[in-house]
């Protein structure tokens, strides 16, 4: 393609319950972003059924394709390059993504790129931000718990990853016990702003030194503080649990961020994820790099939750590097961060 | 008219191109759980051998499930995207409707059947013109055979896995019918024929044909009646 014009990729996601296509200029700039979103299906099975995610993927994905296209303005022949999510992810989901990918790409003779999910959550940022490198990332979702270090475009080393549930998951599980509507980890988070943190759950750092995470033992004293409560007759403040469980989890992840990204001396530091949409999260996130050196950045709150256009931010990177899939891309729901880094 | 066949429903992989009122090329693997990485390489292939290009394809025609979940879905969404993206017409057709093709030059009942675990199957009734006698649905097997016992005509069956559900079929019924070996695949070739006077389906309305709820759906909704 002439250098003036640009690049221009569709990308693809369907990894969890998005259906999702996006069109993404030189990486950077969202030409158009659809997501059809499951919440509302799965809402109420009180969480995301996988056979269900994969029935609505493959009804709405010609339907979103065609959407993005008409909010481009652009046909299919305009398109550089298709991109689409591999893994991790829910098998079958990834699976509809992956083959409408590849159908996309053979139909018009166009390259295939196959990108990693928290790939595509970190280069997020680099739809409002250009990256400096070294660049610390903290991903955290549903599935996820991260600390990436990042030199250079396209390189990721995991510095630190939880080692039981995902801080994403340590929401769900609490919310659920405490009886709140399904997506838990937002209602949390909107309690804990009227609640206090006095109940003094515990926080894990772990051994001196390490970036990893724990969630599982506060989940626990949440849970367990909950059911004594309940066996005495006690009533709890629900906004006081709220925020002494999420004081408890941003605080860890706040300051292992924050010792990382001075250990390792970083430009810029990157929340992604859709935890990067809590705003106790963010908010603490915000005060404890105010003074610091290293540049904060946190994606808009469309981008934390998972979309196309993070994908095709991602992609551009592989697509530079000349990285293309075969046709026999296979959806991948356990991806490996690092080995997708060094291909 | 240039037609791609495609069918991932079952444990067979089956494409086929048809073009010039003839079947051009044919491909059958059995290679259950491998659709994914295999389907789209060997479309590349049929298609390069046959020197057809993706945009002188004129029809698609898929076959829609019952089988597989994930097989169906892989062969919708390959389907759907090549059609909705060359804009040309796309036909669904039944896995079962397509599996009883081969029966055809007999001009009898045809019950075709797909092992659905548990005692369970996929099937239904068709006639010689591939019209439902009795609706396809998702039964016991035993269940199934005493509804086929009150009709009075002979019924051959088909299917991949006949040989499960043999004995069963004989012990329940009087004259039972088979096809010999090697007829017990659904041939893409035979379903692309069946799909290519056919008007085409709306591709974003074009759904696989579970024939069976999601179990949590199912339970949500018993818990709904239930109220
Ligand atoms: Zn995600």
């Amino acid at each position: 393609m002439s250098e003036e014009r640009g690049t221009y990729i569709l990308a693809i996601e369907t990894s969890c319950d998005e259906t999702a296509a996006a069109i993404i200029k030189d990486g950077k700039q969202v030409v158009a972003n659809v997501v059809a979103s499951q919440i509302e299906s799965h809402k109420r099975f009180g969480g995301v059924v996988p056979e269900v995610a994969s029935r609505h993927h493959v009804e709405q994905i010609t339907i979103v394709l065609e959407d993005v296209f008409k909010e481009a303005g652009l046909s299919i022949e305009e398109v550089d390059a298709i991109a689409v999510t591999e893994g991790p992810g829910l098998v079958g989901a990834l699976l509809v993504g992956v083959s409408t990918a590849k159908a996309l790409a053979f139909a018009n003779q166009k390259p295939l790129i196959g990108v990693h999910h928290i790939a595509g959550h970190v280069y997020a940022n680099r739809l409002q931000d250009e990256f400096e490198f070294p660049l610390l990332a903290l991903v955290v979702s549903g599935g996820h718990t991260e600390l990436i270090l990042m030199r250079e475009h396209g390189d990721f080393e995991v510095i630190g990853e939880t080692r039981d549930d995902a801080a994403g998951e340590a929401y769900d599980k609490v919310a659920r016990t405490m009886k709140l509507p399904y997506p838990g980890g937002p209602e949390i988070d909107r309690l804990a702003q009227q609640g206090d943190d006095i109940l003094d759950f515990p926080r894990a750092w772990l051994e001196e030194g390490s970036f990893d995470f724990s969630f599982s033992g506060l989940k626990s004293a949440v849970i367990n503080t909950l059911h004594n409560a309940k066996q005495k007759g006690v009533t709890l403040n629900k906004e006081d649990i709220a925020a002494s469980f999420q004081a408890s989890v941003v605080d860890v992840l706040v300051e292992k961020t924050y010792r990382a990204a001075k250990v390792h001396q970083v430009k810029q530091v990157i929340v992604a994820g859709g935890v990067a949409a809590n705003r106790g999260l963010r908010d603490a996130l915000t005060n404890k790099f105010a003074d610091q050196p290293m540049r904060l950045s946190v994606p808009p709150l469309s981008f934390c939750t998972d979309n196309a256009a993070m994908i095709g931010a991602a992609a551009m990177i592989a697509y530079q590097k000349g990285q293309r899939a075969g046709w026999d891309l296979n959806a991948n729901p356990g991806l490996d961060l690092e080995m997708y880094s060094q291909r | 008219m240039t037609i791609l066949a495609i069918d991932t429903s079952n444990d067979a992989m089956g494409i086929a191109l048809y073009q010039d009122d003839q079947v051009i090329a044919e491909y059958v693997s059995i290679n259950k759980n491998k659709h994914s990485t295999r389907l789209m390489p060997a479309i590349a292939q049929l298609m390069k051998d046959a020197n057809v290009e993706p945009k002188t394809l004129t029809k698609i025609v898929v076959a829609k499930g019952p089988g597989s979940y994930t097989g169906v879905r892989i062969g919708l969404s390959v389907a759907k995207t090549m059609a909705w993206s060359l804009s040309i017409p796309i036909v669904g057709i039944s896995s079962l409707e397509a599996l009883s093709l081969s029966t055809k030059p007999l001009q009898q009942l045809v019950c075709p059947f797909f092992d659905a675990r548990r005692g369970l199957v996929y099937t239904g009734l068709f006639n010689a013109d591939g019209e439902a006698v009795i609706e396809e649905q998702n039964i016991l097997m035993e269940d199934w055979l005493n509804q086929l016992k009150t009709i009075e005509k002979p019924i051959i069956f088909v299917s991949p896995d006949l040989s499960k559900y043999q004995m069963l079929i004989e012990s329940a019924l009087t004259q039972p019918q088979w096809l010999p070996d090697g007829f017990h695949i659904s041939r893409p070739g035979l379903l692309a024929i069946a799909g290519k006077d056919r008007q085409g389906d709306q591709v974003h309305q074009l759904t696989p044909n579970y024939l069976r709820l999601v179990e949590a759906e199912a339970k949500w909704l018993a818990a709904q009646e239930g109220e």
